[in-house]
């Protein structure tokens, strides 16, 4: 007969989805912004604070704004269930519901809970991002494990977080290779179109980035399979489950057009990793120094027409195309020494960390000029650490 | 929902001024009508009514018998016009929004529904069926979250509704006056047939049936015995013993919202092992033992928890001899 007879046991049962959430030690960092996601968070504050009449009249103001929010409308559900009687769990539905339902909400409510308390602070960054170009504003990173893309802004060069939000990616997880296996891509790529919402149906929500899924290195290991996009909601839910798409990456519409408006068709990187690797920025500022190194004494060594140094710089596993190293050995003897001098000028390089592999994309505007030819390409290549000694595994046009 | 303030003085105030206003013949009617409609003689019952308010337009006794028959046809649009314009007329009567939230309850109309029970509640805070109700509504809310949540179509959900409309205008916490002998009312031989989702939850009386004669002759040996039977079960309850406590309900118990033994056990468990502590005392109880040996036992509950810091309710139980035990086969909150 008492309204909050059950309440003792739903605060218990949001602390313990706190915990679950893995909760890291210390004060937990200022949230930014007052999205719905800050506000569920406040929610579920009020029922640690056990407070029920807060935490409900912010869940009502809460799913006002967002009448689709379907987590929101399971914490509800929840709060008058607790008035009713003694709730067994979070999510306490009846027994009847099929089990993944109310687990795909669960899941998505620990990793958003889990991403608020444990956001990047100022001095750690992603491994991946060494070097961005001056001509590139942004570079996101997905973190698969965590359901969360990360925006970071290119301020000298150096990546600086500005943003993050939880996304749902490939019903079977990541690394995809096969064409229809349902999983999210891990890897280096960019966005290579911006589809505004009108030229879609309804399921891409806001609009839709597609990314060059599969890029140079899944060709050369066979992955097939493509329409890898970044792409928004159907307008009859605000989110889904972490684990729905047929890989592609989904945000809720509001996030999609907030990152779309940080995109740069042809520029941005979309890193996609397991699990993000973070750092510290001296650590990444060592790793760049080093490779920037071994890059400008390829093309030093390249100017000299020494071919031997150059062709120092390549790994014994190079490719280009259907080029070997042997191939690409005598081509290069041949070329190189017929000329009487060459310059090799190189801008606007940024260098990228391949998640899962040991090498670093590098790309760069070439500006080739030689007593027989000139030409002027934008270039990528593949550096990897050979024998402690940076070399080149990949090299072809961008 | 800590404290509880006592609203029974103000109660007791509007009391005297509607048993005033009624005059003694127009009350045997509003006896009759009220008799009708248990027996499901909807019209029968509605004449009567009728003949009253003709005489006494403003009768709250017959305006809410009159809300109670077109609940009871299925005619909510009228009955919710009658216990709209009682909870206008007569706002500290906690049973005009207790009826109101089970005909919107039976509409889906569950944020309504809520609204009303709230004010029922605020009316008259330990008034059990509006808390039981209550419990009911919030369930529904919650289940029509959960929906939107998981995206799916709950299974018609109002035919599941079983809340429970208050039969009597007593005001809840008015000064119980019950005869000293009260003859146990007989269960109701039908269930109303056009409205089966509602069921009755509080049929106790105020006053004693004239139609049916007292008979406490011959009955007094066995009081004792009960006595004993009732104070046996109050401790199971507040020891928390759930077992023992459930082990008074007679096989063939009433379960007060019509649920199944099964179902009402569940609850029963739930509730009392939902506190830490539980203290239930039992004040003034008379007991009467009818012709057939069934004793009826009405005393006042008083009911403290670590939850709700203290309530008290009128309470009857309809208990018979079972194996040399007194069980318990009616237990009804109200008077």
């Amino acid at each position: 007969m008492s309204l909050r007879r059950a309440w003792p046991r739903l605060a218990a049962a949001a602390l313990l989805l706190v915990a679950c959430s893995g909760q890291a030690a210390g004060p937990t960092p200022a949230l930014s912004g007052a999205g719905p996601e800050s506000a569920l968070s406040g929610v579920l504050e009020a029922i640690e604070a056990n407070r029920p009449d807060l935490a409900m009249q912010r869940v009502e103001a809460l799913l006002a704004a967002h009448p689709n929010f379907r987590l929101a409308h399971l914490i509800r559900g929840d709060l008058l269930m607790a008035r009713a009687r003694p709730l067994e769990t979070f999510g306490n539905v009846p027994k009847t519901v099929p089990r993944e339902k109310v687990e795909d909400l669960r899941a998505e409510a620990l990793l958003r809970l889990r991403a608020l308390r444990e956001r990047p602070n100022g001095d750690r960054v992603p491994r991946y991002v060494l070097q961005l170009h001056a001509g590139q504003t942004h570079a996101l990173v997905v973190d698969s494990r965590r359901s969360r893309l990360y925006v970071f802004e290119n301020v000298g060069g150096r990546p600086q977080f500005v943003a993050d939000y939880y996304v749902s990616l490939g019903k079977n997880g990541v690394e995809k290779t096969r064409e229809g296996d349902q999983k999210t891509p891990i890897g280096v790529y960019h966005v290579t179109a911006n589809l505004p919402r009108q030229k879609l149906i309804d399921f891409y929500g806001a609009g839709a980035f597609p990314i060059n899924y599969p890029n140079a290195w899944d060709r050369r290991l066979g992955r097939d399979g493509h329409g890898i996009w970044l792409h928004g909601t159907p307008s009859d839910t605000y989110s889904r489950p972490p684990r729905a798409s047929d890989g592609c990456i989904v945000l809720a519409n509001a996030d999609l057009e907030a990152v779309g408006r940080s995109l740069q068709i042809g520029l941005t990187p979309v890193i996609i990793a397991d699990e993000i690797d973070w750092t510290d920025g001296a650590a990444l500022e060592a790793e760049r120094t080093a490779l920037a190194g071994a890059f400008q004494a390829w093309r030093a060594d390249w100017e000299s027409r020494d071919t031997g140094k150059y062709l120092a710089h390549y790994a014994a596993r190079f490719n280009s195309g259907d080029q070997n190293l042997a191939d690409w050995s005598a081509h290069k003897r041949k070329v190189n020494g017929a000329k009487s001098w060459i310059k090799v000028g190189v801008t606007r390089i940024s260098m990228l960390q391949y998640p899962r592999e040991s090498f670093v994309v590098v790309s760069f505007d070439q500006d080739y000029r030689s007593s027989n030819l000139s030409n002027v390409m934008r270039k990528r290549q593949y550096w990897i650490k050979d024998d402690g000694r940076w070399r080149i595994l990949y090299e072809g046009g961008a | 929902m800590t404290t509880f303030h006592d609203p029974r003085k103000a109660l007791a105030a509007v009391f005297a001024v509607l048993l005033a206003a009624s005059a003694a013949a127009l009350a045997d009617d509003v006896q009759d009508a009220s008799k009708l409609l248990k027996s499901g003689q909807h019209q029968q019952a509605l004449e009567r009514v009728n003949r009253v308010l003709a005489a006494k337009p403003k009768d709250a006794q017959a305006r809410f018998l009159k809300g109670l028959i077109f609940a009871e046809q299925g005619n909510a649009k009228d009955a919710t016009d009658i216990f709209l314009l009682l909870t206008r007329d007569y706002p500290n009567l906690p049973e005009p929004y207790n009826n109101l939230a089970v005909i919107y309850a039976s509409q889906g109309q569950y944020d309504k529904a809520r609204a009303s029970l709230e004010q029922s509640i605020r009316t008259h805070p330990s008034y059990a069926t509006a808390y039981e109700n209550l419990g009911d509504v919030y369930a529904k809310l919650a289940s029509q979250a959960y929906d939107k949540a998981l995206q799916i179509d709950s299974a018609n959900p109002v035919a599941k509704n079983k809340l429970a409309l208050v039969r009597e205008l007593v005001g809840g916490a008015a000064p119980a006056k019950p005869a000293a002998a009260t003859v146990a009312a007989a269960p109701s031989p039908k269930e109303p047939a056009t409205a089966p989702a509602l069921v009755a939850a509080a049929e106790a009386k105020p006053a004693p049936e004239k139609s049916a004669p007292e008979r406490p002759a011959g009955a007094t040996t066995g009081n004792a015995e009960v006595l004993d039977a009732v104070g046996a079960w109050a401790k199971a309850w507040s020891s928390k013993n759930v077992d023992a406590y459930l082990a008074f309900y007679a096989r063939d118990f009433k379960t007060p919202g019509g649920e199944t033994r099964p179902d009402w056990e569940k609850a029963r468990r739930q509730r009392i092992g939902a506190p830490k502590s539980i203290a239930v005392t039992i004040e003034a109880p008379k007991v009467s033992v009818d012709a057939d040996g069934q004793a009826s036992v009405t005393f006042r509950q008083g009911y403290r928890s670590d939850v709700i810091k203290s309530s008290t309710t009128l309470k009857t139980l309809i208990m018979a001899r079972s194996d040399g035990r007194w069980l318990i086969r009616q237990e009804r909150v109200g008077n």
